[in-house]
């Protein structure tokens, strides 16, 4: 495919394009992720992920800066939320980012859910494949403001990052199930406001609670990433990480787990979209849902016959 | 395959610091089921012309109220076309006197929306002219 030579090839029309094919899930855009998936693997996938308000862009933006002075080049996915009303979206990450946009090692693109829940969205997915391919070297997925449970980052980068701030609620929310539990390094942003010790403390002890004793303790930084500070510290933390990954043979360990969940994942979709396509024929289903209200059959009698008759 | 969603950049280029009006549009579009990206205030042409290329958006709507506009609007579609993208729609806003009007139209500004425009007018005008 002539976009995907021209795309490898470094023109950031051609990427631009074919991230929109795979947002908009083109037909074209499974052939082009066939001939691209050769190229992928070589670059090192961090997520970035917080509570709204937490700094994540601020500090996306500072990370990307540190890198490119270290001579890396980086692709940027920066995902927001799309209105579950309308389907619109504001995107407003770029806006911390602005002065990135003519730095030619540099690739930002801005993201709606589309109706995907977890903190990132179907095409992010995609998006990385595609910016992999295309030879920047690291790829930073900065995930919608995300409450407590939308962890879908951990099944998608090498290394996470979460990002908290002060003041957010009493010691009982470091110990709770969600996104504290994901994170592989920890920064404690905004940390010149009062508290930040204290959350540093709730989350050590969080990590001392943790059973599953690993080879990797996560760290936890103290940042101000509105001033710069502690960035430095955070990319060489983020580098130690990634040779960890690399050394112990967990990165090769997590990238096998995350392709089987991938495959899995597009098996069942390719299944669910069969028999939804089958079910809907000729208003079959709707007589079936006729047949339900007039409580002449019941939903589970129905969901067995469906499944039987479509996939013998 | 989805639905293709309408995106557009809204951008203020050059050097004024008011951008209610840009973000009442943004949220309105928003509203219309577009996907906007906001870039923020006093952007240069070329990051404006930038991040449209790598956000591959359909449309770029810029306001202006410094008075700049028929130095800067021109500019961004002269980038755009320079880099192959003069399919995407370019429209302007703010406070831009009735007389230059035609000069920027000519300089391929498709539309230009004064104040006090309903931004219904807007949004229709996007979903009447986005070329792809």
């Amino acid at each position: 495919m002539e976009l995907v030579q021209r795309a490898r090839q470094g023109d950031r029309r051609a990427i631009a394009r074919l991230i929109s094919l795979a947002e908009n899930e083109a037909p074209e855009a499974t052939a082009a992720l066939q001939e691209l998936y050769q190229y992928t693997g070589g670059a090192h996938i961090i997520g970035i992920t917080g509570p709204p308000g937490s700094g994540k862009s601020t500090l996306t933006d500072k990370l990307v800066k540190e890198l490119r002075k270290r001579g890396k080049t980086v692709g940027v996915i920066a995902v927001d939320p799309t209105s579950p009303f309308t389907g619109g979206a504001i995107l407003g990450d770029r806006v911390r980012m602005a002065d990135l946009a003519l730095d030619e090692g540099v690739y930002i693109r801005s993201m709606g859910t589309r109706g995907s829940l977890g903190g990132l969205s179907k095409a992010t997915h995609y998006t990385i494949k595609i910016l992999d391919a295309c030879g920047f070297d690291y790829i930073l997925i900065e995930t919608v403001g995300v409450g407590q449970s939308e962890v879908d980052i951990v099944k998608t980068a090498d290394t996470v990052l979460v990002i908290t701030v002060p003041g957010l609620g009493d010691d009982i929310q470091a110990i709770k199930a969600g996104i504290l539990e994901i994170g592989d390094i920890f920064a404690v942003n905004k940390a010149d406001r009062d508290g930040a010790n204290r959350v540093v403390v709730e989350l050590e002890m969080m990590l001392d609670l943790d059973p599953e004793k690993s080879n990797w303790r996560p760290p936890i930084l103290l940042t101000v990433a509105a001033q710069s500070k502690g960035i430095t510290e955070l990319l060489d933390t983020i580098m130690n990480h990634k040779e960890f990954l690399e050394k112990s043979g967990l990165l090769e360990k997590r990238r096998r787990e995350r392709l089987e969940n991938e495959v899995l994942d597009l098996v069942v979709q390719k299944i669910s979209n069969y028999i939804t396509e089958k079910v809907g024929q000729e208003g079959r289903l709707n007589k079936e849902l006729d047949r339900i209200m007039r409580r002449e059959v019941d939903p589970y009698t129905v969901v067995n016959k469906i499944f039987q008759e479509t996939l013998k | 395959m989805t639905e293709k969603r309408i995106r557009v950049l809204v951008a203020k280029p050059g050097l004024d610091g008011h951008d209610r009006g840009a973000k009442v549009v943004a949220r309105a579009l928003r509203d219309a089921g577009m996907e906007v990206i906001y870039t923020g205030l006093r952007q240069t042409p070329e990051q404006i012309v930038a991040a449209a290329i790598q956000e591959d958006v359909d449309v770029v709507a810029m306001s202006i109220l410094s008075g700049a506009h028929n130095h800067l609007f021109p500019r961004v579609v002269e980038l755009l076309k320079e880099k192959g993208a003069d399919d995407v729609l370019v429209v302007g806003g703010g406070v831009i006197p009735d007389a230059d009007i035609p000069f920027l139209k000519e300089k391929g500004v498709a539309e230009i929306f004064t104040p006090g425009t309903p931004t219904s007018v807007s949004i229709e005008f996007i979903k009447n002219n986005v070329k792809r």
